[in-house]
């Protein structure tokens, strides 16, 4: 058993970025999330990498381009603000098939919002962020063991896939301490054939484009990128259950949202409701099968969110409105009480009776 | 004999500039700068969003397609990967650099980027049909500026080289014209130079290049040359506004 430490949310992705092998920062400053950079700039001058403070976001998650256009790890990260200005980066990394890491431990909106945890960003990241057909990989921390092992993950799945990978965090993952073993195993070697890092003139040059005036060739292009994504849908979907065996009423929720639930549902257990959870850790690819298997058991679906029913939509597709399914929310910073869960589960159970 | 050959860092394609464009002078000066100075198999450009958004099909070198204006981003992005090893240049126009990119210029000039910017200033947009530039002259009629660019209404044009100057980071600013051979021969010397500065770790080198566009401007070809003698020049005299080592 490998030794367990004491860290922040965000020093642990920061630290897993590190032990993942990628030696570039760049980034701008932006609460609930500076301790990522703080953490890089810190450590990256001591270990040959670069911590770079560019000067906005939109300059950072072109540099990161930039950096991945060379074949090596990179990340930024930002809060849900920034995300949206890395928006049009998103979309041309996606274009060009770039793999980097970025995270957004996202914080309440729309607008400049508040600065207290939120998950209304959960559209923006699963459907892409920016324009254009295309995904990232969203990964959904709900510790900061996860915070850590999800960032490593996030790197090795993004250069497996030539994708973005989107740890999707909020305020409270950030901020809150937990011990984590930071023992990450083995970084896997991927291709890079199709980096830029000078021709050597041993080779035709590499080009990092995402322009294509040529629409039959655009169409297969993103044909092509749908081929993978269909692949990260078979083989990378990602999600805990959670006394599930005997359950009739399924919980959905994810990050910060599932450990207030899992409480909620110790209570509502113990009150003799058969009531479990699905708890997504890849919201894209969002666990559709695991949904679909348990509407044949379960007569009733709960979607606890941070959000005004964005989740709940998916949860909806994925067992194909065949059971009812009810929100239970708070917004703006705000988190759901555990009362609050368990009080939706009574309710729920109350109208199966 | 062979008395004049395509320098070999330009590849083998048909360029799509338009007839009297002077894209491809500043291509063929780029190009013969990066063979003289032999780091063709090292060297990284960037293209922008614009006229010279396919200058990634047309340079032998690695090449990447950046999104408008961020070209000095990426390209920080790829110097920092391999400082020791990657030369890194951008080639850019005025809306590009000096509108849409304005923040990413100046905080790579600022920086001292280690890299070698081309600015391609011909005082419109070329690739939309003809509107309005950061650089339009006041007065010049544009697509979206038909009365002629009104001060009073949308401000005046950018001095970039002017405007760097100003700054403490920058290595190098020059600013050259490509309308006449004693012109273009000044200009091959500052673009080889802003390379030679990179390869020497001086940092951020700027040549803006002041080029024609006779399809937007509606002039022939050899008015627009004219045209830059008479009325660019004047508003943006040439020659160099920075240079760190000469100081």
């Amino acid at each position: 058993m490998a030794e367990k430490v004491l860290m922040k949310g965000n020093e642990a992705i920061a630290e897993a970025a590190i032990l993942a092998g990628c030696r570039h920062y760049f980034g701008y400053p932006i609460t609930p999330q500076t301790e990522i950079a703080a953490y890089m700039a810190k450590r990256m001058p001591k270990i040959g990498g670069c911590f770079l403070q560019a000067e906005s976001e939109v300059a950072a998650i072109n540099m990161v381009y930039g950096l991945a256009s060379t074949g090596k790890r990179v990340m930024t990260s930002s809060s849900s603000p920034g995300i949206s200005l890395k928006a049009e980066g998103l979309s041309y990394m996606a274009g060009s098939d770039l793999p980097a890491l970025v995270v957004n431990v996202q914080r309440g909106g729309p607008g400049l919002g508040g600065i207290q945890p939120s998950q209304s960003d959960y559209f923006q990241a699963t459907r892409g962020g920016g324009h254009g057909d295309y995904h990232m990989i969203v990964l959904a921390p709900a510790s900061v063991q996860e915070m850590a092992s999800l960032t490593f993950k996030g790197f090795d799945l993004a250069e497996k896939y030539r994708v973005t990978s989107m740890i999707l965090a909020d305020g409270t993952m950030g901020q809150m301490m937990e011990p984590v073993e930071l023992e990450m195993g083995e970084v896997n070697e991927h291709d890079k054939s199709w980096a830029v890092t000078g021709t050597k003139m041993a080779r035709k040059h590499n080009i990092i484009n995402s322009l294509s005036l040529n629409s039959e060739q655009l169409e297969q292009q993103n044909f092509e990128r749908f081929e993978r994504y269909k692949k990260i849908e078979e083989n990378e979907v990602m999600y805990e259950e959670f006394m599930m065996d005997d359950a009739e009423i399924c919980v959905v929720a994810f990050g910060i949202a599932s450990r207030v639930s899992k409480n909620a549902i110790m209570e509502a257990r113990a009150k003799g409701i058969k009531v479990g959870m699905i708890r997504p850790i890849t919201l894209w690819p969002f666990p559709k099968k695991a949904l679909e298997t348990a509407a044949e058991k379960c007569k009733a679906f709960i979607s606890v969110e941070l959000s005004m029913g964005q989740m709940i939509e998916d949860v909806e597709l994925a067992i194909r409105c065949k059971r009812p399914v009810t929100l239970c929310n708070r917004v703006g910073g705000m988190i759901p009480s555990s009362e609050q869960v368990l009080a939706t589960i009574e309710q729920v159970q109350g109208g199966l009776e | 004999m062979i008395v004049f050959e395509k320098p070999k860092a330009l590849a083998d394609v048909p360029f799509h500039y338009c007839p009297g464009c002077t894209h491809g002078i500043i291509h063929r000066l780029v190009a013969e700068a990066i063979d003289e100075l032999g780091i063709e198999g090292q060297t990284i450009g960037v293209a922008p969003v614009g006229c010279s958004v396919f200058a990634y099909n047309y340079f032998n070198c690695d090449m990447v397609e950046a999104a408008h204006g961020r070209a000095p981003a990426v390209a920080t992005g790829l110097k920092r990967s391999d400082p020791e090893n990657h030369i890194v240049f951008t080639y850019q126009g005025d809306g590009d650099l000096a509108s849409i990119g304005m923040a990413e210029t100046v905080h790579a000039a600022t920086r001292n980027e280690n890299i070698t910017i081309i600015f391609v200033n011909n005082a419109i947009y070329g690739m939309t049909g003809g509107q309005m530039a950061p650089t339009s002259l006041p007065g010049q009629v544009t697509q979206t500026s038909p009365y002629g660019r009104d001060p009073k209404h949308c401000g005046y044009p950018v001095k970039v080289c002017e405007m760097l100057s100003q700054l403490e980071g920058p290595e190098y600013l020059e600013r050259v014209a490509v309308n006449n051979i004693k012109n273009i021969r000044a200009a091959k010397k500052a673009i080889k130079k802003a390379f030679e500065n990179q390869i020497q770790g001086k940092g951020f080198s700027l040549v803006e290049v002041l080029s024609s566009c006779p399809t937007n401007w509606g002039m022939t070809p050899q008015k627009a040359l004219e045209w830059i003698d008479e009325a660019m020049i004047p508003y943006y005299p040439l020659g160099v506004y920075k240079d760190r080592s000469a100081e």
